[in-house]
């Protein structure tokens, strides 16, 4: 099982003006081996930039990223990162794109098919293995994506907005199946989305990060029980939670954050 | 809501009111100065067309081409010296294939079309490829390759017809010089088109640059070049012509550069009926290619 930490994340662009621009300021998030931590936040506030940095794509101005303490800043493929576009390759099958951690690493066709029909076959994906992304619905697709991640076998998994472009439907569906799969595996997982109802509901921890320079502004443990069903969020301790979070979120400055 | 619509103090109030005499007033002006709509029939479902009337009335519209071309050559409208007309230009054809090279000089035209389209197409997707590599190198190289695009490369026949000889070789080169600069930069513009966020998660699955090439910037490439082969196809063709016009022993360009300087008309004629025809099949073999490419990538455009 593996740990998540980010110390003291700062990340500053100087732009072709000459200008400097912090887009991460001091960031502290701490993420236990096998919870379900979410940062919420308006646009700008430095939530893609701390994913870029964790998931090795981008380099911190200072700070360090740990992995159960060893520091692995700057280095990519450590942890499985998922974006809200899917990313599905249209040129292959839904099982050829599951599997494309596993070919890239050099695992052999047949042991990677194996391993992905099982997991496509108990996630609801089992009919969908031999058709191409441009045949599936969005939630499909972001499902397809989700394994894909899961594929590449990493402990600690970034979702960036993974459910942002969905009907809100569907959404309430994928947050139900990512709560069984992450119950089934163990991942540690971080989570990003613009929806405060959201992070509540599927986590153990909530940051909450504003603009401008992007920084960390506050913290809220939920303590509901777990597992949990769809109806928590009509109870009282939610609706405390949610009221919290949106009060961490006004007093950071202005931006657009959907409730 | 259900609430009553806020009453604030006096100014609020009387500014709404002011408003909405604005917005009563605009309306009446727009009632005043909108036509009233006239009533028009919906239109009728279409009729199906007869299965036969559009190729009928392509054969036609060639009948009446065909036929008035041969009525004014005989009627002295046009002068058939300079003109012909297509009962002439049909008897040569006929002997030019019966007792002439036609038959000969197109499979010439047609090889050195197909080799330099092919010799033209490989170097252009590897140099358009190969800009992905390094962004500096491309840089570099961009405002060259868009030189030799811009210049006229037919102008350059002469001196490649000097250099290479009167053979093949100078036929292939001029369609491959035809080919090489447009496919690169359609090949280039593919690759431009490769999604970075797809890179991006390519290489947080660990994907080495190699592997990113592999599997997302060649597949994502190939249908612009797949398109681009309809263009280059036609540019192939042409370039050969064209160093064939310059010099050759054999091929269509040449028949129809013999032609001309012994005034025989009706046989340029039957020259550009070959090469027409010549396109065509190309146009149609490159395209039936492109169809069942793009449809075996199951990108929906």
């Amino acid at each position: 099982m593996t740990g998540l930490a980010v110390e003291h994340l700062t990340r500053r662009f100087t732009t072709a003006e000459g200008g400097v621009v912090v887009a991460l300021e001091d960031a502290v998030v701490d993420v236990p081996s096998g919870s379900f931590t979410s940062i919420i936040g308006p646009s700008g506030c430095g939530k893609s930039t701390l994913f870029s940095i964790i998931a090795g794509l981008d380099r911190p101005t200072g700070g360090r990223v740990l992995l159960d303490e060893e520091d692995c800043t700057g280095q990519q493929g450590r942890v499985g990162y998922m974006l809200q576009k899917d990313l599905l390759l249209p040129w292959r099958t839904v099982l050829a794109n599951v599997v494309l951690g596993l070919e890239v690493a050099g695992v052999g066709r047949r042991e990677r098919e194996g391993i992905a029909r099982r997991l496509l076959q108990h996630y609801g994906l089992g009919d969908f293995a031999g058709r191409y992304p441009a045949e599936l619905s969005g939630g499909m697709r972001q499902r397809a994506a989700l394994l894909r991640t899961i594929l590449t076998n990493r402990q600690v998994l970034l979702l960036d907005e993974p459910f942002g472009a969905l009907d809100a439907f569907t959404r309430a569906q994928m947050q139900e199946w990512l709560l069984d799969l992450w119950d089934d595996l163990g991942k540690t997982v971080l989570f990003v989305t613009h929806d405060i109802e959201e992070a509540v509901y599927l986590s153990d921890v909530v940051y909450v990060m504003s603009p401008r320079p992007g920084r960390v502004v506050g913290r809220l443990e939920i303590d509901l029980d777990r597992p949990r069903k769809p109806s928590v969020v009509t109870s009282r301790r939610f609706v405390e939670l949610r009221a919290q979070a949106l009060d961490l979120l006004d007093h950071a400055p202005a931006g657009r954050v959907a409730a | 809501m259900s609430a009553p619509t806020q009453t604030r103090p006096g100014s609020t109030v009387e500014g709404r009111v002011a408003s909405s005499a604005e917005v009563r007033d605009a309306m009446q002006d727009l009632e005043r100065l909108t036509p009233p709509p006239r009533a028009r029939p919906a239109p009728a479902a279409p009729r199906p067309e007869p299965r036969l009337l559009v190729p009928a009335l392509r054969v036609l519209a060639l009948v009446v081409l065909v036929g008035g071309w041969e009525v004014a050559a005989r009627t002295g409208v046009v002068d058939p010296f300079f003109y012909s007309m297509p009962s002439q230009i049909w008897a040569t054809g006929v002997t030019a294939v019966t007792e002439g090279t036609v038959l000969l000089d197109t499979a010439y035209t047609f090889s050195a079309t197909l080799l330099g389209f092919a010799i033209g197409t490989v170097v252009g997707v590897a140099v358009g490829l190969s800009f992905w590599w390094s962004r500096r190198y491309a840089a570099v190289a961009e405002p060259f390759v868009v030189a030799f695009e811009a210049m006229p490369k037919l102008a350059l026949a002469p001196i490649v017809v000097l250099v290479l000889g009167i053979g093949i070789s100078s036929k292939v080169a001029m369609a491959t010089a035809l080919v090489v600069v447009v496919q690169a930069l359609n090949t280039y513009s593919g690759v431009k088109s490769v999604d970075p966020d797809l890179t991006r998660m390519l290489a947080s699955v660990g994907a080495s640059r190699r592997q990113v090439f592999a599997k997302v910037v060649v597949p994502t490439t190939l249908p612009w070049v797949v398109s681009g082969l309809r263009v280059t196809i036609g540019l192939a063709l042409s370039g050969a012509i064209v160093g064939e016009y310059i010099g050759a022993t054999q091929g269509i360009g040449r028949m129809i550069q013999y032609a001309g300087s012994t005034y025989e008309i009706s046989l340029i004629w039957v020259g550009i009926a070959v090469l027409a025809a010549l396109s065509m099949v190309l146009y149609a073999v490159v395209g039936a290619v492109e169809r069942r490419f793009l449809a075996s990538l199951h990108v929906s455009r």
